[in-house]
């Protein structure tokens, strides 16, 4: 029976501090197969691959990894990549500045009494560059290649060292179709060649036209394996298996009070901050009104950070071009101070190294962006500082033993809590947050919705960035679908659903 | 506000341990100085020898206050050394055009100034590494310092120059029990001050509803502060009264212990150096606050070229060798942080007393520079290894 699988993964628990990433999960992956991994963005895919590979080690987790039939202990990928077993990440990890060959046998080069034998590697590049269809001199600088062709380095690399089974962790989401498809034919190719092949992704019909099997996990568990040689499965199946959760009451009540735009951003086009020419934002536009909270959903890569801090004074990107109208009159930001002058606020995704100064106490991370208001002639009116910060910890709830506790040693929640309250406190009318409730438990979650529904019975509007679909329904008054740097299109709250979003950001 | 006063309940040892980590520089101070104490039979606590530590390290304490805040923000400043010898020789040769000494001592901040905004520039808005700016600002001027000196030293036309160096603040005739009145009178002075002071922020906490140390707590801080200051004072009153430098290095050392506490400047330059990417999405224009601490570093090079020009009573074309380095070791003696956001005033200052005891005490001990270097080498290495490894038992870093 295990001969059949190359890999199979039984009863698999991973823990993290305060989540389960990983709960029970079983996968098996058949022999030269390629087998395709969905799920929402958080489900634990990532995870469940870093396990594999050895990013964690043996004992981090409970549970079975068995490969090639034996049962791993892997330390690091190193040894991973000594069994057999590569993953080529997300995020590439090549050395820049190196050239191709250079990268191809970093870690592993020939050496005769320590010395390389650069020659040898130069001559070993070229069979290796024309069986991933690379059609670069070995010489080149990595840097100055597309992040496709990078990623075709990392490729021929892992097959360098005889990989059996190659992981693909979303391996075309910074890929454009043209590469994508390439990168998809290879992996064929890989199939004939009998290298196995898994792929996490979020693009459906990529997965739909390679794919032998099908897993899907949610929140940590896998739902369902799909062998497409017993029967073909739709675009809509996987889509349902991979929301299908029952929605509880976790949201607070809220009316809505909404009255006319105050918030438009017109043609939005933004590039990539190395890769001048890389599309980031494409022509996006929308509008959000006094009084409205406004959801932008879309899986990971979509773009909706990128644009966000691009909005919020050029803080991501090259080249932004666009028109922004705060309450009919047309601005720009020149950076985040002009535009929290002009109204607007922005809590980052990452609030430990944008967010926050984990370095400095409670008081100080929350009155910094007003610092200017609580100070008469450029000298801080202290008193005046402590009160504010006192009243947004009371009406904010947030537990620390005291405004002078380092915000480091705080819980996530309450870290959250202290970046809104420094956004609150700058007094902004358009309030722009980023993932609020990543990584914070249920509780705190309920209390940061709270808020927001606050903000707008003030007369404030609330643009929230979420990955949570259920969040997104349960909290917004409309609901912006991106993809790919474009806008997909706007679903008011009474017509959207979980299966609704993911069908326009994934398939229309 | 007030809502009851809510006393913390901690014993004295209970309070030292956990302030350990601040006051471990002022022990360490103390200590070097009784070791001395010790090893030259009193001699380095005589009043003439307590007003030399004064004046031979002012330049040096003066430049570590500007020096603090150049690596609070994150960066490094290499060319004081040689900013303090061009701004020095550029003093001189005002002085003796026949110029008065507050229009020089305004021109010399000036070209300070300038020089801070030319580094400040590349620095700030350029973003070539401030360790490269003044690696080249080291060399620029220094070189510059030679060219407009012809490599020989400018004397003063007269003594004037001298005075805020080496001269003191004294009454003739006004002396009680043989100290200078003066020096004993601003000692009461500066007493009534601390005070004020602690009391007045003993009050501030109660209004703001705060938990407050038992009030004895308060009475040992300020025994302990005055005793400090009464031992400084009647050396200083023994011996010619309060040297005119500890006035500047005074003035200098209030003006930014109050920027760095009370004002708007003084947080941005913690909350840049903090976390850069983050203070910038709070709305800090990061690069003007960088900017602004490289100038403000220049402005201190003019001060201090100026109070060593007036030392020597001559520019010299070598003035200012390696200041760099012990403004920067006297940063990090005083607790700074190498990687930003961590440091104060008055700790850079504590510092810089303790590499300047140790030189005077091996001085006059005869102990030459050479084991003047090794044995303040391992003072620096020990005690930046005292602060990570404190910082990391207490959770901090």
């Amino acid at each position: 029976m295990s001969e059949q699988y190359i890999l199979e993964v039984n009863n698999l628990t991973k823990d993290f501090p305060g989540v389960r990433a990983l709960d029970n999960v079983d996968f098996k992956v058949r022999n030269g197969e390629i087998h395709c991994l969905v799920g929402e963005n958080g489900a634990g895919k990532s995870t469940l691959m870093n396990v594999v590979s050895g990013v964690y080690p043996k004992g981090s987790y409970e549970g079975h990894v068995v490969f090639k039939g034996k049962e791993t202990h892997y330390r690091s990928t190193k040894d991973s990549e000594l069994d057999g077993l590569a993953i080529i990440h997300q995020e590439l990890t090549l050395s820049p500045y190196l050239s191709i060959y250079e990268n191809l046998f970093l870690g592993h080069m020939e050496t005769k009494f320590g010395i390389i034998n650069w020659d040898k590697c130069l001559k070993d590049s070229y069979p290796l560059l024309k069986r991933v269809g690379l059609n670069e001199r070995p010489q080149t600088i990595v840097s100055k290649m597309s992040v496709g062709k990078q990623q075709l380095v990392e490729i021929a690399r892992a097959i360098s060292q005889k990989a059996e089974l190659l992981i693909f962790d979303e391996p075309t989401s910074s890929l454009n179709d043209e590469e994508s498809q390439k990168l998809l034919d290879l992996m064929r190719e890989f199939r004939k060649e009998g290298i196995t092949c898994v792929m996490i992704s979020h693009k459906l019909d990529e997965v739909l036209s390679v794919a032998d099997s099908i897993t899907i996990l949610r929140d940590g568990q896998s739902i369902v394996s799909f062998d497409l040689r017993d029967r073909k499965v739709t675009e809509q199946e996987i889509i349902k298996e991979m929301v299908g959760r029952e929605l509880k009451n976790l949201f607070p009540q809220k009316e809505p009070d909404i009255g006319e735009v105050v918030f438009e951003v017109k043609d939005w086009n933004v590039y990539h901050p190395d890769y001048h020419t890389m599309k980031i934002i494409d022509n996006a536009s929308f509008h959000v009104k006094k009084g409205e909270i406004v959801s932008f959903c879309g899986p990971m890569g979509a773009g909706r950070t990128e644009m966000m801090m691009s909005i919020f004074g050029k803080s991501y990107g090259y080249g932004a071009t666009g028109e922004i109208f705060l309450k009919g009159r047309k601005v720009s930001f020149k950076n985040p101070k002009d535009a929290i002058e002009k109204g607007v606020g922005y809590v980052s995704e990452d609030r430990k190294s944008l967010g926050l100064i984990l370095i400095q106490d409670v008081k100080t991370n929350i009155t910094n962006s007003s610092l200017r208001r609580l100070a008469r002639h450029g000298i801080i009116d202290k008193d005046l500082e402590v009160r504010k910060a006192e009243q947004y910890k009371e009406t904010l709830q947030i537990k620390t033993p005291s405004l002078q506790q380092l915000v480091r040693n705080l819980s996530g929640g309450n870290q959250q809590k202290v970046v809104l309250s420094r956004c609150l406190l700058a007094d902004p009318d358009i309030f722009i947050v980023d993932e609020p409730t990543r990584g914070i438990d249920v509780g705190a979650k309920f209390e940061i919705y709270s808020i927001l529904n606050d903000m707008v019975k003030e007369g404030k509007s609330v643009i929230v960035v979420s990955s949570e679909l259920a969040e997104a329904i349960s909290m917004s008054d409309r609901i912006y679908v991106m993809n790919e740097g474009k806008i997909k299109g706007v679903l008011n709250r009474d017509e959207a659903t979980q299966e609704r979003i993911m069908h326009m950001a994934l398939i229309d | 506000m007030s809502n009851g006063v809510h006393i913390e309940q901690i014993s004295f040892f209970g309070l030292a341990k956990q302030n350990m980590r601040k006051l471990s520089m002022f022990i360490m101070l103390g200590l070097i100085l009784i070791v001395f104490a010790f090893l030259t039979g009193g001699v380095n606590l005589t009043p003439r020898n307590i007003t030399n530590i004064f004046i031979q390290n002012s330049y040096i304490l003066i430049l570590a206050v500007g020096m603090v805040l150049v690596i609070i923000i994150g960066n490094i400043d290499l060319s004081v050394g040689s900013v303090v010898a061009f701004s020095g020789a550029i003093s001189a040769m005002l002085y003796n055009t026949g110029m008065g000494l507050v229009p020089t001592l305004l021109l010399s901040l000036v070209i300070g100034g300038l020089i801070g905004c030319f580094q400040a520039f590349w620095i700030a808005y350029m973003r070539i590494p401030a360790f490269i700016v003044t690696l080249a600002g080291m060399l620029l001027f220094r070189g510059l310092t030679y060219i407009i000196t012809n490599v020989s030293p400018i004397s003063l036309r007269d003594d004037g120059f001298k005075q805020i160096a080496s001269g003191s603040l004294n009454i003739k005739g006004f002396s009680i029990g043989g100290l200078d009145g003066l020096s004993l009178l601003i000692m009461v002075v500066v007493i009534l001050l601390l005070v004020w002071f602690t009391l007045q922020q003993r009050r501030r906490k109660i209004r703001n509803g705060f938990t407050v140390l038992a009030f004895r707590f308060d009475v040992y801080k300020i025994v302990a502060l005055s005793a400090l200051v009464m031992f400084v004072f009647t050396r200083f009153a023994a011996y010619r009264g309060i040297p005119t430098v500890v006035l500047v290095l005074f003035l200098v050392t209030a003006l930014f212990v109050f920027i760095t506490n009370n004002t708007v400047l003084g947080r941005y330059i913690y909350a840049v150096g903090g976390n850069a990417k983050s203070a910038k999405l709070s709305g800090i224009n990061a690069e003007q606050v960088t900017f602004i601490t490289h100038v403000i570093m220049g402005v201190i090079c003019g001060l201090s070229g100026l109070v060593f020009t007036a030392y020597m009573n001559s520019a010299l074309p070598q003035a200012g060798d390696k200041f760099e380095l012990d403004a920067i070791a006297s940063c990090f003696i005083g607790g700074a942080a190498a990687s930003g956001g961590i440091g104060t005033i008055i700790g850079a200052i504590t510092g810089g007393l303790v590499m300047g005891a140790i030189n005077n005490g091996m001085s006059l001990m005869n102990i030459g520079a050479d084991w003047q270097y090794v044995v303040k080498a391992s003072i620096l290495l020990l005690a930046v290894f005292y602060d990570i490894w404190s910082r990391k038992k207490s959770g901090l870093g």
